[in-house]
């Protein structure tokens, strides 16, 4: 385990050399000294207004997710198919913002598009993790139940009961991601959070932007109190009854996105310059046209993509390794810890595409802001979830007495294996991440996407969407033999697999 | 006393008649040629040092009538997050419409509860009722395994090990239960001493084989103390 770490720190290492990392902002320091004075000072008259956009926020969650999760457990039972299996794997591997720019055109800005940007991709989560859950069930109460009994008495006598935990627990979970995904949407212009936050940033109103941050991480550590399983179905039905006003869809966009915009551009040039819009299959120029997008754009945005992701890892895997140490009961104090523990609560809770455009505010378009977002968020999800596990361990009594020691020694070996574990499983998800933080300015595949929807080159875009799914799926394979070959634990999908 | 290989085969009363069965539980023989023939309202015990095979003779029978065997699990085989009463319920899935059980599962309907309330106060565990099968002590779980195959009836009850966490003043009553609750059964057990007080045949099994089976009365210490130290005449080595 030791010598793969190392290897992965390695390539880590010799990426970041070959990344693009400068700050190029003239006054970066100033600008982070009137960010935070605004974070100190947050501007509570802008709030009343933002109603709609909170709203807008959690009711797009809740229908994306309610949808998700009924389309994710019918799948669940038929996920040993390996249609169904592949289907998902694609799926899950577009980031909601991406299938956002591919609702778009088709729905427009409406809220269809923002409940099917979640409802798609997790979805094909649901379907992999409820399938999973299903797998690992304690079959030996459902096998002593009579034999005659319907399938569906026995599922849910047998089965349902003993995994209805996990599920409550992972459905929670996704919630919280669900709204982080809807508040990130505002970004690219649904009306949730997100628009407010991108016009305050963009604006430097920083007291503006902090409140409406606030009041994010409030409706977040508020989810407990009001998230009940019996209320869920009535938010739910809430939440399609408010959102449905605003729905007005045209088949006649939807049947023109996916019968001729997205068809090659050489394929539907003459039909659009002669006005009768017919299409033909001149292979030749659809090859140099295809030949073209890889060479200048697919290619580099996958190799800017890698070098962000394997950057991102190894950061994200050392952050990992100190934090889950300074916020473990076994190493640091008391005080120490609660501070540590509220950051990581705060990085874990804050959008890594938020942090990324905050940070390119400050330093300028380079790496160096989707770098550092990247590794905030998911180490401090690591850190927390590698303390939490080092916590409820028990130490010997004679354990060392230095704190350093104790962490090396007894600490660190007994999570590690889990760590690397859950570390693993967050490769995709940053890779995912890296690809869709182009949209912000740096040269991975979603720069490529963006300018391609920007230019309304939808034919462009859904090749480019092609292989960032393609990468995705081959990360998350490359990720499996990998955690087989460590060794390392299954079943740790269910914390952290997105 | 009812010895049972003595009786003269009834087509009707037969319900089982396993002659020289052989089971491999992976590299090992679990049985190696086990005669047994089970009557219908016979009520017999099974008793071996552990790994003689009492589990999968169980099974074995099991097997052979899969509609008509209602079985207390050795591991209870119950669902913990469910109640005791839902727990006792699922006996009877098979009966009930689909959407009955869904009903009764989440919100249990007054006359089914009462119906089954009698057979917990037999239980002795009126007051756990709706209580999560994980906050119940490992005796009281068992308890609501027996009670789960007694009311899910069937013309046989096979109990592995039914009381064996149940505390030693209640397993008599829980033994009794059991036998006046079905009309057919055959529990394996540990406890010689118990089992002997509380059956009237005796199949003693080692090794994946059948030592003896007799009459209660019959066994005698001699028999019992071949049967767990191995010293058997009858039980030449393979």
């Amino acid at each position: 385990m030791l010598k793969a770490s190392l290897w992965f720190l390695a390539v880590g290492l010799a990426c970041l050399a070959l990344a693009d990392i400068e700050i190029v902002t003239l006054d970066p320091w100033g600008e982070l000294g009137r960010l935070l004075s605004g974070f100190a000072r947050p501007d509570l008259r802008a709030l009343p207004a933002m109603g709609q956009a909170l709203l807008n926020t959690v009711t797009f969650a809740f229908c994306g997710l309610s949808l998700a999760v009924l389309l994710g457990s019918g799948l669940a039972f038929v996920f040993e198919h390996r249609v169904v299996r592949l289907g998902c794997a694609a799926v899950r591997a577009v980031h909601e913002i991406f299938w956002a720019f591919l609702f778009l055109p088709m729905v427009g800005l409406n809220p269809v598009c923002g409940v099917l940007a979640i409802a798609i991709p997790y979805a094909g989560v649901f379907a992999k993790v409820y399938a999973e859950i299903l797998q690992e069930a304690d079959r030996r109460p459902m096998q002593a139940l009579p034999p005659g009994s319907s399938p569906v008495s026995r599922f849910c006598y047998g089965i349902l009961p003993t995994i209805w935990p996990n599920l409550k627990a992972y459905t929670s979970y996704r919630l919280e991601c669900a709204l982080r995904s809807s508040a990130v949407l505002g970004f690219i212009g649904l009306p949730t959070l997100g628009f407010h936050l991108e016009t305050a940033f963009r604006e430097g109103l920083y007291g503006e932007a902090a409140a409406l941050l606030y009041v994010f991480y409030l409706l977040i550590a508020s989810l407990r109190y009001w998230v009940r399983p019996r209320l869920v179905v009535l938010y739910a039905a809430l939440s399609a009854w408010a959102v449905s006003p605003e729905v007005h869809l045209s088949w006649v966009n939807v049947k023109r996105f996916l019968s001729w915009e997205i068809l090659p551009w050489p394929m539907r040039r003459e039909g659009f310059q002669d006005g009768s819009l017919d299409i033909a299959f001149p292979v030749e120029q659809m090859w140099s046209w295809f030949d073209v997008l890889v060479r200048h754009q697919a290619l580099p945005g996958v190799w800017n993509t890698v070098l962000l992701t394997q950057a991102a890892l190894a950061a994200t895997g050392l952050f990992a390794v100190v934090f889950l140490g300074v916020a473990c009961r076994h190493v640091s104090p008391a005080p120490v810890r609660r501070l540590v523990h509220f950051g990581l609560i705060v990085g874990r809770t804050t959008p890594e595409y938020l942090l990324a455009y905050v940070f390119l505010q400050l330093w300028g378009p380079s790496m160096l802001p989707a770098l550092v977002a990247i590794l905030l968020h998911n180490g401090a999800i690591l850190s927390y979830l590698g303390a939490g596990s080092a916590n409820v361990m028990r130490l010997r009594l004679d354990a060392p007495r230095r704190a350093l020691d104790r962490y090396a020694w007894e600490v660190l070996p007994r999570v590690y294996g889990q760590f690397l574990a859950f570390l693993f499983y967050r490769w995709e998800v940053m890779m995912r991440e890296s690809a869709i933080l182009g949209i912000l300015g740096v040269t991975t595949l979603g720069f490529f996407i963006d300018s391609a929807i920007a230019e309304d080159k939808l034919d462009q875009a859904v090749v480019l969407i092609g292989f960032t799914a393609l990468l995705n799926m081959g990360i998350d394979s490359i990720s499996q033999v990998v955690r087989r070959r460590l060794r390392l634990a299954s079943g740790a999908s269910l914390a952290v697999a997105d | 006393m009812p010895a049972a290989a003595a009786q003269g085969p009834t087509a009707a009363g037969e319900l089982f008649d396993l002659r020289d069965e052989h089971v491999r539980a992976g590299a090992t023989e679990a049985l190696r040629g086990v005669d047994l023939r089970v009557d219908r309202g016979e009520k017999l015990v099974v008793i071996g040092p552990s790994g003689a095979g009492k589990t999968t003779l169980l099974r074995l029978l099991q097997a052979r009538r899969p509609a008509d065997c209602a079985c207390v699990h050795q591991d209870y085989a119950l669902v913990p997050q469910l109640s005791a009463f839902h727990n006792v319920y699922a006996g009877r899935l098979d009966r009930n419409s689909t959407l009955a059980n869904l009903v009764d599962l989440a919100r249990p309907r007054r006359r089914v509860v009462e119906e089954l309330r009698p057979l917990f106060r037999d239980l002795g565990l009126e007051d756990k009722l709706f209580e999560a099968v994980s906050q119940l002590s490992g005796g009281q779980q068992q308890r609501v395994a027996v009670g789960r195959a007694l009311y899910q009836g069937g013309a046989v009850v096979l109990a592995d090990e039914p009381v064996s966490a149940v505390d030693p003043h209640q397993a008599g009553d829980v033994l009794e239960l059991l036998k006046a609750g079905c009309e057919t059964a055959v529990v394996a057990m540990h406890d010689v001493d118990l089992a002997l007080r509380h059956f009237d045949r005796a199949v003693g099994l080692r090794e994946g084989r059948v030592a003896f089976d007799l009459g209660s009365a019959e066994v005698g210490a001699a028999r019992l103390e071949a049967l767990y130290r191995g010293e058997a005449g009858a039980e030449p080595s393979t």
